[in-house]
């Protein structure tokens, strides 16, 4: 089984659990999986062509899946997933 | 103030209280806050920004607290100083330092964000506050949570200089170091965050921290007699203090202080970790994460937060971004140090390095006005010089001896 560390903003799709179990592949399995125990949770990690949305950070064992093979990064029993938003303060000159 | 309406999703708009959260829970966008600028509009003016303090709370109209209990009184109006020495060394005319190594109280430019996090932090309840930092933020959440009273928690990264572990451990907060970089510092407290009801400054508090970098540009126009410089340098860890700077200098056009923003913002990043120069210079608009490797630690953030923004306001002001080596950060500390009097940490010789770059490739212009930002100060980074600054004369304590030694040196003395 893979661990997947849920950050605050998707508790409520995961009845309010902060960690959650699952089988997996692959960092895209992984999102597949989670979307089929806790529905909505993909489109809340991926946009609308399926890309892993801008501010979201995934991490396998501690390292950024952007250092491994981004959502192909495969997965074996016992890692640990992080899911982890970006903390930009982001600007916008609309007033 | 009541100025502050709401905290919006920068990406869906979505919007949320103004609470301290900092994710949107649909889309993962950042919040920033939204405020009423019709009402800002009709109550501000330059007098009444000049019959203000004298520190970052003149401009407490467009910061995101509700007031009138400011934590941090003393933060901000550092000196904008008319480098003349450095500019004729550059070969520009009208340069200016921003000169963030003497703010008050811990010596960054984090004492602006830190003031304003910690004022609503204290609005919003709280009693523990904490943060994940390179060192400045973490000196300063340390020294702002003793003076008002609350129990602090920093976490740093395992590498960090020697007086910026010094300068967290006299306040007696927590200091936790963290086996890894800063990146790994980040990771770790956003998991944190999210277990324990606590202002992290620069995570749930982060809409209202952020803010705070604003007022770098804004006594940069009031000091300039209200107007707006050509070009700004302005270094670049995770990319918000320029877009906040950017944003800040919108703003004062947008409620009516000065009629227009004619700036260039240029980012200045170490080569050690520059991955939003690089996207920069590639044509990006997305960055991709390095592991970093520089002496310029207050600005090794490989997975840059606001990196995207950063591009983007770069790219609206149709200014540049450029990237030193760290044997140039340490020249650019030398040149500032021996040309102005200020002695700069890493960030600063980032700064002074891409400053004469941009120069040199003619981005910069002899007649643009210009102001470089530095940010921190070089008595916390003394490692990142102490081979390059030669040593002391040493001699016995007798006239003869001196006039000995100093009759070999050409210059009246004291090079090595």
């Amino acid at each position: 089984m893979i661990k997947v560390r849920i950050p605050t903003p998707l508790r409520p799709l995961t009845k309010g659990q902060g960690e959650v179990e699952t089988k997996a592949a692959s960092v895209l399995d992984m999102i597949e999986a989670l979307n089929t125990a806790h529905p909505g949770i993909k489109d809340r990690l991926c946009d609308d062509t399926g890309e892993l949305r801008r501010f979201v950070n995934i991490y396998v064992n501690e390292e950024d899946i952007r250092f491994l093979k981004g959502k192909e990064t495969s997965l074996k029993d016992g890692d640990e997933v992080s899911i982890v938003p970006a903390i930009a303060g982001g600007t916008s000159c609309r007033m | 103030m009541a100025t502050m309406k709401a905290l919006i999703c920068r990406e869906c708009g979505k919007e949320y209280p103004t609470k301290a959260i900092h994710v949107c829970e649909m889309c993962f966008g950042p919040l920033e806050v939204k405020y009423s600028y019709e009402e800002i509009k009709k109550s501000i003016s330059r007098k009444k920004i000049q019959d203000g303090p004298y520190s970052i709370w003149r401009y407490a109209d467009l910061l995101p607290v509700e007031g009138p209990n400011f934590l941090g009184p003393h933060a901000g109006m550092t000196p904008l100083v008319r480098a003349k020495n450095l500019g004729a060394y550059l070969g520009l005319d009208e340069l200016y330092i921003k000169n963030d190594t003497v703010n008050h109280p811990t010596l960054s430019f984090k004492d602006r964000v830190v003031a304003v996090a910690i004022t609503r932090a204290r609005e919003l309840g709280f009693e523990t506050i904490a943060c994940a930092s390179t060192g400045n933020l973490a000196n300063s959440v340390a020294a702002h949570a003793a003076a008002a009273g609350m129990r602090a928690y920093v976490f740093i990264p395992g590498d960090l200089e020697a007086a910026k572990v010094l300068g967290n451990l006299i306040y007696k907060p927590n200091v936790v170091e963290v086996e890894g970089n800063y990146d790994d510092v980040n990771r770790l407290c956003s998991e944190i965050a999210g277990e324990h009801g606590w202002a992290f400054v620069n995570i749930n508090i982060r809409p209202y921290y952020a803010e705070g970098s604003k007022t770098l540009a804004f006594e940069t126009v009031e000091q300039l007699g209200w107007r707006t410089p050509d070009q700004a340098v302005i270094p670049m860890a995770s990319g918000s203090l320029l877009t906040k700077i950017w944003k800040g200098l919108h703003e004062m056009k947008y409620v009516g202080l000065i009629d227009e923003v004619k700036t260039r913002i240029n980012g200045a990043q170490a080569e050690g970790c520059s991955p939003i120069s690089t996207a920069f210079k590639a044509g990006r608009d997305f960055f991709k994460p390095v592991k970093p490797k520089t002496i310029a630690k207050s600005l090794a953030i490989g997975n840059p937060a606001d990196g995207y923004y950063a591009l983007k306001a770069t790219a609206e002001s149709k200014g540049s971004m450029d990237m030193v080596t760290d044997d140039e950060v340490v020249e650019g500390i030398k040149l500032l140090a021996q040309t102005e009097g200020i002695f700069a940490e890493t960030a600063g010789g980032v700064t002074i390095g891409v400053l004469q770059k941009l120069v040199k490739n003619g981005t910069i212009k002899k007649g643009d006005l210009t102001v470089a930002y530095i940010t921190g100060n070089g008595l916390k980074t003394q490692e990142a010089v102490i081979d390059a600054v030669g040593r002391p004369v040493r001699i016995q304590p007798s006239l003869v001896a001196f006039e000995k030694t100093f009759k070999m040196g050409k210059n009246g003395g004291g090079d090595s």
